[in-house]
């Protein structure tokens, strides 16, 4: 991506809060970003690539991106590195000890949570983290305030050398609203001084920090205490008040413009002086916080009188509409009925594989094999679990499969004894967290037939570049990883390894069905580009021939959107069996040529489109 | 809060219903008001449901329209515009276009798509506009052009003159050259033509 002339200081531009984070990044003179894609937090890596004077990278996982950022800290210079809540999962061994060492030039993690599971296999709570690690958290409640923490948590961190988490959520990644923009000012580090017994965690060196931890702790709280992220606003109403924090202060704000609030900016550690303030200035205190009971739980620590999840929901966002009929009730108010709030049945509508994707013809065919057990993972083939595949019976988490199929194979029961197991997994996916668990696979001597998808791209995050394809983060060349010889480097043999073109369905048919016999570790590797990356190209589009088409639906199964219904139908046999017919149509002007819909088709209804030219139809027109 | 305008605009992944949001909301900040634009769209770049919230006004807080408030709904697709009739206020319109994708599921003959979404969305007595965007783009060389015919389409129905809109259309194509500029000019113009030829006919 080439670097763009940012806007100039004061502008007035409609920002997300990743593209607002990503701008006070660059301002603040960040040295070092990286990241692996993952939505909602994408996009804040992607835009500090366009900026100049930084170097920015797509790490292979979280926990590289954070060692990536550890290290430019200890360096001197500040660093940044961002990632969707379930990465902190991954990263969270080099946090662990990361607020032991602490750092030396700023270091902020932004964690995206998705809250509400827009496109993530689990809702959790970033905000524990801070508690886990001791690190402070802030939460910005709209883009304008994700800029500002973002500068103010460089300043936190050089201050008392410590990583601070900025904790987002899908409502603040995505939501596009008003920034000032400000300045960008050069940060000079000292550059690294060796001193291992603070750097170098050995027991002896970390015992030894650990009393410093806790003491951080107490001076984080006193800064908590008298930061002006934590503010009170009175209000007028005194009958009910509310702590909150992140966007559930814009909720609070919008359903109850007279009560009391506390907004905590500086969250964790959790400012209690600030709290009692606001407990003693009214009748009742709400917490509203998204997702877990956080603070509320703090707070009952303390002995405050608080109110919380008892009466707003564990799940899910917040919004005017949950948090006004709880707060009615509990004033034993009659609670607000929203006209006209009932809606209309509709069909549901879910995501799915693009046009001509690569892995159709792969769910094709596993839908059309007996006897699997396949074990999926993250990213765009999970939705061939979807119709009309259903062709994946587990899903966990990144890189998931391996293993999970490892155990299928190894913990079979007696139904299960003639069942093949199958793991799924993508290329970038796989080089995530896949390999080590292709590794084991190999060394504890699995039964699993491994289908490697490489379409050259995190495709569900809008087919960002990865070691499979050869590109780094600014489309500049880099050393492409070869497949096949990585499997073969962990032990899968030679003559195991396939690499087949998920277009040609006999040929993957045939592997797979032959794979899925033999008892050792297979990996089959499909090397198709994802359809949405420069490296895929279009072929000539195909129609159907009305007349050709005899309803069989075979081209259906693969299921590819460019394929419609025209009519239905129904036939009787010979055999007296009543069978649906489906005829369809393609829309030509989205197909890519791929072939895949012809190959079933048993007619050859399906044939290359041959627009009408305006002259035919003229002619046409004449002859009627 | 009854001071802000809230614009829903839905449809489908790919569509280009965040992008028209989005132009939207440079309008209302370039009249110098506060806004916020914010989706539910999830994987919907595979083809799933997008609705995307626009609210503009003094202050803005909470991103997300409210169901029951929302004074225009944009519908870039009929069974959508009628998927999201809740969210309207008492009294609002929809404006949308009479075209259908049909989705895999009903393809696989699981669900069925509604006969006539404009008559049901009538039934709920609501005031519907409804015009064949898809079309008048294909006429103009382009189903690309759909969006901003959607973007004419909701021109005279926002507290602010239909010129600063387009202005912002516009802009979003001059480094692509005067003939892109001048066809978007004229999806625009359509859109608002038809909508207007619509509501003239509803009476
Ligand atoms: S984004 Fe790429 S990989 Fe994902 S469904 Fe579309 S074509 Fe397939
Ligand atoms: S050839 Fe068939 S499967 Fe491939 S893109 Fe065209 S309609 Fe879809």
């Amino acid at each position: 991506m080439a670097a763009v002339m940012p806007a100039p200081a004061a502008s007035r531009v409609l920002m997300s809060g990743n593209e607002a984070v990503a701008r006070a990044v660059w301002e603040s003179g960040v040295k070092v970003a990286a990241a692996y894609p993952g939505t909602p937090s994408t996009e804040m890596l992607e835009v500090i690539s366009t900026y100049p004077d930084l170097y920015a990278e797509w790490s292979v996982n979280e926990k590289v991106s954070l060692e990536v950022a550890i290290g430019a800290a200890y360096a001197g210079s500040r660093s940044f590195c961002c990632m969707k809540h379930v990465g902190m999962n991954v990263a969270s061994d080099a946090l662990m000890t990361l607020t032991l060492t602490g750092v030396v030039g700023g270091l902020v993690i932004a964690i995206a949570d998705d809250v509400g599971l827009s496109s993530s296999q689990n809702e959790q709570d970033s905000r524990y983290w801070g508690r886990f690690a001791h690190v402070p958290v802030f939460e910005p409640a709209d883009s304008q305030e994700a800029y500002e923490m973002t500068k103010l948590a460089y300043e936190l961190s050089e201050k008392f050398q410590v990583p601070v988490i900025l904790r987002m959520t899908t409502r603040i990644n995505h939501v596009k609203s008003l920034v000032v923009v400000g300045e960008r000012v050069e940060f000079n580090g000292a550059g690294f001084k060796k001193e291992p017994s603070r750097f170098v965690m050995v027991p002896g060196n970390a015992g030894k920090r650990i009393p410093l931890m806790f003491k951080r702790d107490i001076e984080l709280r006193a800064e908590a205490e008298k930061s002006a992220l934590n503010f009170i606003e009175p209000g007028s109403d005194k009958r009910v008040g509310f702590i909150t924090s992140g966007p559930a202060y814009m909720h609070v704000k919008e359903s109850f413009p007279n009560a009391p609030v506390l907004k905590l900016g500086f969250s964790c550690p959790v400012p209690f002086e600030k709290c009692r303030e606001l407990v003693a200035l009214v009748d009742q205190v709400v917490i509203v916080e998204e997702v877990e009971p956080l603070i509320e739980t703090e707070l009952k620590a303390q002995g405050l009188k608080v109110i919380g999840k008892e009466i707003l929901p564990l799940q899910g966002e917040l919004s005017p509409n949950v948090l006004k009929p709880a707060i009615a009730k509990l004033l034993g108010e009659p609670v607000p009925v929203m006209d006209s709030v009932v809606p209309m049945k509709v069909f549901p509508r879910p995501p799915t594989m693009c046009v001509a994707c690569p892995h159709l013809g792969v769910y094709y065919t596993l839908s059309q094999v007996r006897n699997l057990n396949i074990s999926g993972d993250i990213g765009c083939y999970t939705l061939g679990a979807g119709h009309p595949w259903n062709a994946l019976d587990t899903c966990v988490s990144m890189g998931a499969s391996m293993g999970v199929a490892l155990g299928m194979d190894k913990g079979r029961g007696e139904a299960d004894k003639d069942k093949r197991v199958v793991a799924v997994i993508g290329d970038s996916t796989f080089l995530h967290m896949g390999m080590q668990g292709l590794l084991d696979m190999v060394y504890n001597k699995g039964n699993v037939t491994v289908l490697l998808l490489d379409n050259r791209a995190v495709g569900m995050t809008g087919g960002q570049d990865n070691p499979g394809n050869g590109r780094d983060i600014y489309g500049d060349d880099s050393p492409r990883v070869d497949f096949a010889k990585l499997v073969s480097a962990l032990g899968v043999k030679e003559e195991r390894i396939h690499v087949v073109n998920p277009y040609e369905l006999p040929v993957l048919f045939k592997t797979i069905r032959d794979e899925v016999k033999v008892q050792d570790v297979s990996v089959i590797i499909t090397d198709q580009p994802c359809v949405l990356i420069k490296d895929y190209h279009k072929l000539k589009p195909f129609e159907v021939i009305e007349d050709k088409c005899t309803g069989c639906g075979n081209c259906i199964d693969v299921g590819c959107p460019a394929i419609h219904v025209t009519r239905r139908g129904k036939e009787v046999k010979p055999n007296g069996r009543e069978v649906d017919l489906a005829f369809v149509r393609i829309e030509s002007s989205v197909c890519t040529g791929c072939t895949l819909c012809v190959q079933p088709c048993a007619p050859g209804a399906i044939v290359h489109y041959a627009p009408v030219s305006p002259i035919q139809l003229v002619k046409k027109g004449c002859s009627a | 809060m009854s001071e802000n305008t809230n614009i829903l605009v839905v449809g489908i992944g790919g569509q280009g219903v965040m992008t028209a949001t989005e132009i939207l909301a440079e309008a209302a900040i370039a009249l110098g008001h506060d806004a916020k634009k914010t989706e539910v769209a999830g994987m919907a770049q595979r083809g799933g449901v997008v609705s995307s919230h626009l609210r503009f006004g003094k202050k803005v807080l909470s991103p997300q329209i409210t169901p029951g408030t929302a004074d225009v709904l944009l519908g870039f697709e009929s069974a959508e515009a009628m998927r999201w009739q809740h969210m309207l206020k008492p009294g609002g319109i929809t404006l949308m276009n009479t075209a259908k994708l049909v989705p895999p599921v009903v393809e696989l003959g699981l669900f069925d798509y509604p006969d006539d979404p404009l008559a049901e969305i009538r039934k709920c007595g609501n005031k519907v506009v409804a015009f064949d965007a898809t079309s008048i783009a294909q006429e103009l060389g382009d189903i690309r052009l759909g969006n901003t015919v959607m973007l004419g389409a909701i021109a005279d129905h926002l507290p602010f003159g239909a010129e600063t809109l387009l202005d912002c259309v516009l802009k979003r194509f001059q480094r692509k050259g005067e003939k892109l500029v001048e066809l978007n000019r004229q999806a625009f113009e359509a859109g608002r033509a038809a909508v207007g030829a619509a509501e003239a006919a509803i009476g």
